[in-house]
């Protein structure tokens, strides 16, 4: 049996946003929406994480601290591109310093749309984000026991 | 048994002629000095060993002829140490040294036909305990010292090479030491004492620069207003009670002894460097660190709460002990919080050294079965711990140049086996189960019992004593993977041999506690209080299985850790994803800053500057109480 | 409920160590999950479920392994293993002082751990997690003095069966205590060194470093400590069960609330102030009690 259904914990990055979107994934986390419903926690450390929730699309300077927390995160992890800069860099995805949106340099698992998005549409992506989750883990469990055959 | 004595007193006094006038490079000199300290060391354990069953033993020797040594030697002492402050123009020491030799010849031209004198030299359990510090403790810092003090000239050469005057200097003392803790003649041991003050005063300016020449001074004078309120207690003894000896002393009316007993504790106080004598003792730190080791560990400041203890029972239930007690407790909470703020490993030893020995005087002023007790066993704890960590921070001085704690990260990265058995050493001074906890566990119990105030004063300084020690132990242990050199192989053999015997000590003495309770302190409390304190057996066990879970899940646990456990993934440490690598991130203007870590000092709170006033007034206040009432 | 202290009591040592091991992590995990509940009705909030702690507990332990050094989770199961230890010698009704230095001892491993990894969140929280060590410390060890003060013994197991109220005779301590127990239980306003809320004021302070099983692990002995520290609360009450386990609950109940109430103090007034409360009331309790007799 998986936990992580129960117990996503999310760090959230901002990219290049221009808040409005960080402004809702706080919002979800508030009496009105309340995420910890789900057991949803805003770490704010990569290595307790496991989504990592980015919001803004990416350039030069965000590239390299992206990866550096990616890379900090413990196994299983998904990343949640959340607003349209994100999930594809929007209307600023063709200015000299943005390279696009998040899946430029990451491998993105759930995007969220809306400019801002909705923190409904962001509890969904959390949710969906939980699922892969549970799929990674038993991905990555079949792997070890794969491989423990070999 | 007495020639053993003699012996002891003697030997080191032979070592330190032959250190004096055999020639430097001769060879076999270490080889004469590594025998000389194994004897120093066999001799105690074989008194240990032998006494194991019996009470005191008394000796009676001919004293006539060694009173007038002693008193020709005091005199040209006194000429010596008037000699030295004259030349360096201080005239505050001239005047205590021409007082004190006054009060003591016109003493014994005038009463010293008729001071009778049974027993010389004595021997009882706290004797034996004492030996054994100064001889095992003493002569491993004088083992350490071989390897110190080439590496010491290396390192300062504009200090004038006086080797020889060291090594003659340091045994000596040892000498000096083993006559203080077997002398029944008060006279003699005041002669002992102020041995151990000349000592000192030399070895702390053994540097012979300006600040080391202050401090020598400084210990010099303080030092000397002990000893010549100690040579007042000596005349108004001897005119009150007639008596010289000091197991008479304590069968005397309590009320004509007190005001002598309080001076001897007052001499007490300064040589262990209570408030407000404490200053001597940070200043002390200039010396070479063999010299800040022996002084602080085995011989000089053990020597003042050993007098202290020896005097405390004639005390009993007088104000003057309450106000011993509270000086103690003032200088214990005082300077644990002033150790907090600071960042000179050789002053936060200082100062911990100080609060230690304060909880020895509380517990002498205390003066119950168990109060003796845990002042006995904080007395061992303390001198092996404290040693060990002297020495440690005496190499990473020279490996690091820089004694301060703030230089002192990574240092399991740089010195890794230097910092297990410094280690060793910090666990001994405060954490459970190790040696001082113990002794901590049972003054609590006699505090209660007798002041609560005092459980006070301890709570709080226990509390301060774990801010300065953590905060050290995780300076140096913390590891970060990066470009460290490790300089572990300049530390010379005559060292490792001397840190691995201290170490193993500090394990061994809280492995052997009950042993050294059961067949060394509750004899002696047995004959001082005709009871002893009975510890819980089951709390002793619950320590113990402390202790070997400990003793044996550490080697495990890092054995496993470093080669066993291989399901991890290494990352750098969280820098806000800005890391560049594992001690740089990328700051602003794309510039690469190094990390740097820095522990808390709480100066605001603790500055030595705020509080060490604080603690001189309120010890002087109560020292005049002290000697007021015992004076009334 | 008479019947379940009867029983206790009829337990022996070995057995009651045993109990405390296995039952206090369900306690535990349940109070901090009916804390985590209450906390959120408190913010006009739903909350998560009340085996949350449990979900967030298993989940850590099926992460991955990440590692700053190799050493680092040493520190952490040790602090476990005393915690553990020092909570069992609680329950097992043994000196009460031994309880304290041993988790004293459990507490500097942690600090350790904090030490070791070498980063400067960590560090930061380490050092404050000394701070708040030396703000409690001297309460905790009056709370041992006073109850010695009152019941003549240090034994857990005679305070818990003293027939007198202990609290009319340590009002103060109680009141000290409570103060601290605010610190112990890692609640605003003295969440120092980790906080259990979404502060990220220095990231997660001591346990920025650990993550996965590790962080479990600290989170288990939390939970076995928050229990002990009820135990001692209850020790305050132990002439009537039913009511020492009320007050218990009730007390934790109100460090809840001033954890909603409070934001974070700074280090220097949680110090300050804690040393202060311990002097007001504590020590004047124990001199008190010193005079009376």
């Amino acid at each position: 049996m998986a936990w992580f259904k129960r117990s996503p914990w999310i760090l959230h990055y901002n990219a290049t946003s221009c808040n409005g979107c960080d402004i809702e994934v706080i919002v979800s986390l508030t009496p009105l929406y309340d995420v910890e419903r789900f057991g949803i926690i805003n770490t704010g450390n990569p290595k307790h994480a496991d989504i990592l929730a980015v919001t803004g699309s990416v350039n030069e300077k965000s590239r390299q601290v992206l990866i550096n927390l990616y890379e900090q995160m413990p196994e299983p992890k998904v990343i949640m591109a959340v607003g349209l800069c994100a999930v594809s860099g929007c209307v600023f995805q063709d200015c000299y310093n943005v390279m696009g949106g998040v899946d430029k340099v990451l491998p993105v698992d759930v995007y969220v749309p809306g400019c801002a998005a909705r923190p409904e549409s962001i509890i969904d992506g959390m949710l969906k984000a939980c699922e892969i989750l549970e799929e990674k883990y038993a991905n990555r469990n079949k792997r070890e026991k794969g491989e423990e055959h070999e | 048994m007495m020639n053993a004595l003699i012996f002891l007193i003697l030997f080191p006094l032979f070592i330190s002629l032959l250190a004096l006038f055999l020639p430097r490079g001769m060879p076999g000199r270490k080889v004469i000095g590594t025998v000389a300290n194994a004897v120093l060391c066999a001799v105690p354990i074989y008194l240990l060993f032998a006494t194991l069953d019996q009470g005191p033993s008394y000796f009676r020797l001919e004293s006539g002829f060694i009173t007038t040594a002693m008193l020709v030697l005091e005199v040209l002492i006194a000429a010596y140490l008037i000699y030295l402050s004259v030349r360096a123009k201080r005239y505050l020491p001239v005047v205590l040294v021409v007082v004190q030799l006054v009060t003591m010849l016109g003493f014994e031209f005038v009463h010293g036909h008729s001071i009778q004198v049974e027993y010389s030299l004595f021997m009882d359990k706290f004797s034996i305990i004492m030996a054994l510090i100064v001889g095992i403790i003493g002569s491993a810092i004088c083992l350490y010292g071989f390897g110190y003090m080439p590496e010491y000239h290396h390192h300062y050469p504009e200090v004038k090479d006086r080797r020889n005057f060291f090594a003659f200097l340091m045994y000596l003392f040892l000498s000096a030491m083993f006559g203080i803790i077997f002398s029944n003649n008060i006279m003699w041991l005041f002669f002992f004492w102020e041995v151990t003050t000349l000592c000192s005063f030399l070895l702390i300016g053994y540097r012979d620069d300006n600040a080391s020449r202050d401090s020598a001074f400084r210990a010099l004078n303080m030092n000397l207003i002990g000893g010549v309120v100690f040579a007042f207690g000596i005349v108004y003894l001897f005119l009150s009670s007639g008596t010289m000896e000091l197991d008479k002393l304590l069968l005397q009316d309590k009320g004509t002894v007190l005001l002598p007993a309080v001076c001897f504790a007052f001499a007490g106080l300064a040589k262990s460097a209570q408030f407000p004598f404490s200053s001597w003792l940070t200043g002390a730190m200039v010396a070479p660190t063999p010299v800040s080791a022996l002084l602080h560990s085995s011989t000089m400041v053990k020597a003042g709460v050993y007098l202290i203890l020896r005097v405390s029972p004639v005390m009993e239930n007088t104000v003057a002990a309450q106000m011993l007690t509270l000086i103690g407790g003032v200088s214990f909470l005082v300077t644990a919080m002033i150790a907090i703020s600071q960042s000179n490993a050789k002053k936060v030893l200082a100062y911990s050294t100080i609060s230690n020995l304060g909880l020895i005087v509380a517990c002498a002023g205390v003066n119950t079965d168990a109060a003796v007790w845990s002042a006995l066993l904080l007395i061992i704890f303390h001198a092996v711990a404290k040693s060990l960590l002297f020495l440690c921070v005496g190499i990473i001085e020279y490996k690091l140049d820089s004694r301060d704690i703030e230089d002192m990260d990574f240092l399991i990265m740089r010195l890794p086996k230097l910092t297990a058995v410094m280690m060793v050493g910090m666990a001994g001074m405060f954490l459970a189960p190790f040696g001082m906890i113990i002794s901590k566990f049972v003054t609590l119990k006699a505090f209660i019992n007798a002041n609560p105030f005092m459980a006070i004063i301890l709570a709080y300084g226990s509390a301060a004593t774990i801010f300065f020690w953590t905060k050290w132990m995780g300076k140096i242990i913390s590891i970060r993977h990066g470009e460290h050199e490790v300089v572990e192989h300049r530390v010379s053999n005559w060292e490792w041999t001397t840190l691995g015997i201290l170490a193993f000590a500090t394990i061994a003495v809280c492995l052997a506690f009950p042993f050294i309770s059961f067949h060394v302190i509750d004899p002696y409390l047995m004959e001082l209080f005709n009871k002893a304190p009975i510890v819980d057996t089951f709390n002793i066990l619950v320590i113990f299985v402390i202790m070997l879970g400990l003793l044996i899940i550490l080697p495990l646990g890092l054995f496993f850790f470093a080669f066993v456990n291989r399901n991890y993934k290494r990352v750098g440490t969280y820098l806000g994803g800005a890391n560049i690598s594992d001690i740089t991130f990328e700051g602003a203007m794309d510039a690469a800053q190094p990390i740097q870590i820095k522990s808390y000092y709480l100066e605001k709170f603790f500055g030595e500057e705020r509080l060490f006033y604080v603690g001189v007034f309120v010890s002087l206040t109560l020292i005049f109480i002290m000697f007021g009432v015992a004076a009334i | 409920m008479n019947t379940i202290q009867e029983m206790f009591q009829s337990w022996g040592m070995v057995e009651r160590a045993v109990a405390f091991i296995l039952l206090a992590p369900l306690a535990g995990g349940l109070i901090a999950g009916i804390d985590r509940r209450v906390s959120a009705r408190f913010q006009g909030r739903y909350g998560p479920p009340v085996l949350q702690p449990f979900y967030d507990v298993f989940k850590l332990m099926q992460k991955q392994r990440i590692l700053v050094n190799k050493f680092q989770n040493f520190n952490i199961l040790l602090f476990l293993l005393f915690t553990v230890f020092s909570g069992a010698l609680f329950f097992m009704g043994v000196d009460l002082l031994l309880t304290i230095f041993s988790l004293a001892l459990a507490g500097t491993f942690f600090v350790l751990a904090g030490f070791c990894v070498g980063s400067p969140f960590s560090h930061l929280g380490a050092e404050r997690e000394i701070i708040q060590q030396v703000a409690y410390e001297p309460m905790v060890i009056l709370l041992a003095v006073g109850m010695y003060q009152v019941t003549g013994s240090f034994k857990v197991a005679e305070i818990a069966q003293f027939q007198a109220p202990l609290i009319l005779y340590l009002p103060g301590v109680f009141a000290g205590f409570l103060y601290i127990l605010t610190i112990k239980f890692r609640k605003s306003p003295f969440d120092l060194s980790m906080s259990h809320h979404a502060h990220q004021e220095i990231v997660r302070g001591m346990t920025t470093e650990f993550s996965g099983p590790a962080l479990a692990v600290i989170e288990i002995a939390h939970w076995y400590e928050n229990v002990m520290l009820l135990g001692m609360v209850y020790l305050f009450f132990g002439f009537n069960p039913w009511l020492g386990l009320g007050v218990a609950l009730l007390t934790y109940l109100f460090e809840i609330f001033i954890d909603m109430n409070y934001a974070r103090f700074k280090w220097q007034l949680t110090f300050g102030s804690s040393w202060l409360f311990t002097a007001v009331a504590g020590v004047s309790n124990i001199i008190v009690l010193g005079l009376m007799r």
